[in-house]
C-alpha cells in the first residue's frame, strides 16, 4: 500500500494548525509555512500524476480496513489531474494573496490550507460519505475565506452562500441515504457492482438518489438553474479567494464525471447514463446564460463570474455526450477555464487596487499605474476565455466540437457553443476597450502609493496566463495524457477491480 | 411506526422549506435546523426500522439493526450543528454590518407590500 496517496490531505492538515498555533502573531512566518505547503503539494502532486499516467490505478485502505467496509482513497489519473491543477492554482493564487490581501482578516492561510484539504480529499475519495465529509471541509474553510476581510456587503453575500450549501448538503444527505437504503453500500466501486443487481421495484428509489446527487453536484457546479449563488459570491468574495473558487466548480464537475461514468455507466444495465438526458438540456441553458451575463455585467468580477457559468456549461455539454473523444475534450476544457478564470480574478483585482473610487466598474477612468502591463494581460485572458485563437480556449472548443460531430443534435450544440463565443468576445472586447483604451481619452491619471511588493501580484497572475500558453503549447501530450484518462474512465472495471481487488484475493 | 416516522419526516421537512424560504435571515435558520432534523430522522430509517434489536450479528438474536446508519446519524448531527452555529454568527455579522436582516438584501427598494414577505 502506499502511503503517498493520502499526503495531499494529511499536509495541509497538519500545516494548518501549526499556522494557526505557531505563526498567528507572524504573518511572514504564516506565509513561509502556507506557501512551503502550497509548493509541497505541486510537487507532490506532480509526482502522483506521473505514478497515476503509467495506467495503474492506485488505492489506500484508510486504517488498513478493506474497501467497500473501510473508506478507500483512490487515485486515477483524472484524480491526479485535479490535485496538480488545485495545486497549481492554489500555488499562484496563494502568491498574489501574501502580497497583503492576507492581513485584511484573520487565519486566511490555515483556513486556505483547510480548503485545500477538503478540495484534494474529495478528488481523492471513492467513498460517498467520506465525500459528504471532505465537502463539508472545503465548504467549512470557504465560509471563512468567503468573509475574509468582512464588509456589509461581503458578509451577506457570504449568508446566502452558506445558505445555499447547507441546503446542498440536506440534500446530499438524502441521496445517499437514499442510495444507501437501496444499494446497503456507500463505496463508490462497490456501488458500481451492485447498481445492475438492484430489483426493478427498487430501481425508481435508486434513480431518485442519483439524480438528486446530480442536483447536488449541479449546485457546486453552478450549472442552471442552480447558478444564482455564484454572481454573488465570487463578485463579493475577496478576489484571491474567488480565484481559488474556480476550482470548487470543478469540484462538482468532476463529481459528476466520476459518478456516472463509474456507476451510472454503460455496464450499469437498466440505469445506464441516467444523467445524461438531464445534463445535457441544461449545460446548454448554462452556457446560454453565462455568456449573456457576460453581456450584461457591470463589474470586471461580474462578467468573470458569469464567464465561469458559461465555461461550466461548454465542459458539461462535452461531458453529457459520455464518449470517451467528448470527455477527454470536456477535460482540456476544464482545466483551461479553471487557469483562465483564475487569473482573471487576479487581474479584475489588479484593475481595483489601481483605481481606487471606481473599483472594478466597466466605467472610463483616467490612466491607471502600469495600464499597459494590467491590459496586455487582460487581453490575453479574455482571448482564452472567449475561445479565440491561438490560445487554449480556442483549442478547447475545437476539441469539443469535434468530438460533438456525430451526435444527434449536433446542429444545436454546435450553434450555442459557436453564438455564446461571439456573445463573450463582444462582451470581453467592450469590457476591455472602455477599460484600457478609452481612458486615454481622459487627462490625467490615477497616482496611488506604489504597493510593497509590486511585482508579486502581476507575477502571479501572469504566471495563470502562462499556464494557459503552456496549455496551448503542449496540446499534444497534454491531450493524450487526457485520452488516457477518458479511456480509463470509460472502463470502470479496473477502477472497480483496483478498490474491491485487494479485497476478493484476500478471502 | 412506519406511517408515524414518514410523517414526522415529510412535516418536518415542508415545515423546513416553507421557513428556508422566509425573506428574514432567522426563520431561514429554523427552517435549515428543521431540515437537519428531517434528514436525521430519514438518515436513520434508511437502515429499515427494528424495535429492541442489536447493532450487531450474533447467533443469540434473530435479526440485527444497521449500524451504519446511526454511524452516519452521528457525522450529520455534528456537522449540522456547526453549521448551524457558523450561520447563526454570519447572519448575526451581516444584521450588526448592515443594519438588515433580509437574506436578499436590498430592503429598500421594496415598495409597500408585506414586510417580511
Amino acid at each position: 500500500m502506499m502511503h503517498w496517496i493520502i499526503l495531499p490531505i494529511v499536509l495541509p492538515a497538519i500545516v494548518a494548525p501549526i499556522i494557526v498555533l505557531a505563526t498567528r502573531r507572524d504573518i511572514e512566518l504564516a506565509r513561509v509555512f502556507s506557501l512551503a505547503s502550497t509548493a509541497a503539494l505541486l510537487a507532490l502532486a506532480i509526482a502522483l500524476m506521473a505514478l497515476a499516467s503509467e495506467g495503474r490505478i492506485e488505492t489506500y485502505a484508510v486504517g488498513n480496513w478493506p474497501a467497500p467496509f473501510g473508506i478507500a482513497l483512490v487515485l486515477d489519473r483524472l484524480s491526479a489531474l485535479m490535485l496538480v491543477l488545485t495545486a497549481a492554482l492554489a500555488l499562484a493564487v496563494l502568491l498574489y494573496a501574501s502580497n497583503g490581501w492576507d492581513t485584511r482578516g484573520r487565519h486566511f492561510h490555515a483556513l486556505y490550507q483547510f480548503q485545500l484539504m477538503g478540495i484534494n480529499g474529495a478528488f481523492l475519495t471513492g467513498d460517498f460519505f467520506n465525500l459528504f465529509v471532505f465537502f463539508e471541509v472545503l465548504l467549512i474553510a470557504s465560509y471563512g475565506l468567503m468573509v475574509h476581510g468582512g464588509g456589509a456587503k461581503r458578509v451577506r453575500a457570504g449568508v446566502q452562500y452558506v445558505i445555499i450549501n447547507l441546503v446542498g448538503s440536506s440534500l446530499f444527505l438524502i441521496a445517499v441515504g437514499l442510495i444507501y437504503s437501496v444499494t446497503g453500500t456507500l463505496n463508490m466501486a462497490d456501488l458500481a457492482v451492485r447498481v445492475p443487481e438492484v430489483v426493478a421495484g427498487d430501481r425508481a428509489l435508486l434513480h431518485t438518489g442519483a439524480l438528486l446527487l446530480l442536483l447536488v453536484f449541479a449546485v457546486k457546479a453552478a450549472l442552471v438553474p442552480m447558478h444564482f449563488w455564484l454572481p454573488g459570491t465570487y463578485a463579493n468574495a475577496p478576489a484571491p479567494v474567488a480565484a481559488l473558487f474556480a476550482i470548487m466548480t470543478k469540484v462538482g464537475t468532476y463529481c459528476i464525471i466520476r459518478l456516472y461514468t463509474l456507476a451510472f455507466g454503460e455496464g450499469a444495465g437498466a440505469s445506464a447514463w441516467l444523467a445524461a438526458p438531464w445534463l445535457m438540456p441544461a449545460a446548454l441553458v448554462t452556457l446560454t446564460l453565462g455568456m449573456l451575463g457576460v453581456l450584461a455585467a457591470e463589474r470586471l468580477r461580474q462578467m468573470v463570474s458569469f464567464a465561469v457559468i458559461g465555461s461550466i456549461g461548454t465542459v458539461l455539454i462535452a461531458v453529457a455526450l459520455f464518449t470517451p473523444q467528448a470527455m477527454s475534450a470536456a477535460l482540456y476544457y476544464l482545466v483551461h477555464s479553471t487557469l483562465t478564470a483564475g487569473a482573471l480574478f487576479l487581474i479584475a483585482d489588479l484593475v481595483a487596487e489601481r483605481r481606487p473610487g471606481y473599483g472594478d466598474l466597466i466605467t472610463v477612468a483616467p490612466r491607471f499605474a502600469q495600464i499597459g502591463l494590467v491590459g496586455a494581460l487582460f487581453f490575453l485572458g479574455a482571448i482564452a476565455m472567449a475561445g479565440m485563437p491561438p490560445l487554449s480556449g480556442f483549442v478547447g472548443k475545437l476539441l469539443i466540437l469535434d468530438s460533438a460531430r456525430d451526435v444527434l443534435g449536433r446542429t444545436l450544440i454546435w450553434s450555442v457553443i459557436l453564438t455564446t463565443s461571439l456573445l463573450a468576445i463582444i462582451g470581453f472586447a467592450r469590457c476591455g476597450s472602455t477599460l484600457f483604451w478609452k481612458s486615454a481619452a481622459l487627462a490625467g491619471a490615477i497616482e496611488i502609493a506604489p504597493p510593497r511588493r509590486a511585482a508579486l501580484p502581476v507575477v502571479a497572475a501572469g504566471s495563470l496566463i502562462a499556464g494557459t500558453i503552456l496549455l496551448t503549447v503542449f496540446a499534444g501530450p497534454v491531450t493524450r495524457y487526457l485520452d488516457d484518462t477518458a479511456a480509463q474512465l470509460f472502463a470502470p472495471t479496473g477502477y472497480i477491480d483496483a478498490v474491491l481487488g485487494a479485497e476478493r484475493g484476500n478471502e | 411506526m412506519e406511517f408515524l416516522v414518514a410523517s414526522a419526516v415529510g412535516l418536518l421537512t415542508a415545515a423546513g422549506v416553507f421557513l428556508l424560504l422566509r425573506a428574514r435571515t432567522f426563520p431561514v435558520v429554523l427552517g435549515l435546523t428543521l431540515l437537519s432534523y428531517a434528514i436525521n430522522v430519514f438518515l436513520f430509517s434508511m437502515g429499515r426500522l427494528a424495535v429492541n434489536l442489536p447493532p450487531v450479528i450474533n447467533d443469540l438474536n434473530k435479526g440485527y439493526t444497521d449500524p451504519l446508519p446511526q454511524a452516519l446519524v452521528l457525522t450529520a448531527i455534528v456537522i449540522s450543528f456547526g453549521m448551524t452555529a457558523v450561520i447563526v454568527v454570519m447572519a448575526l455579522r451581516a444584521y450588526l454590518e448592515s443594519g438588515s436582516d433580509h437574506v436578499d438584501a436590498m430592503p429598500e427598494r421594496r415598495s409597500g407590500g408585506k414586510d417580511g414577505q
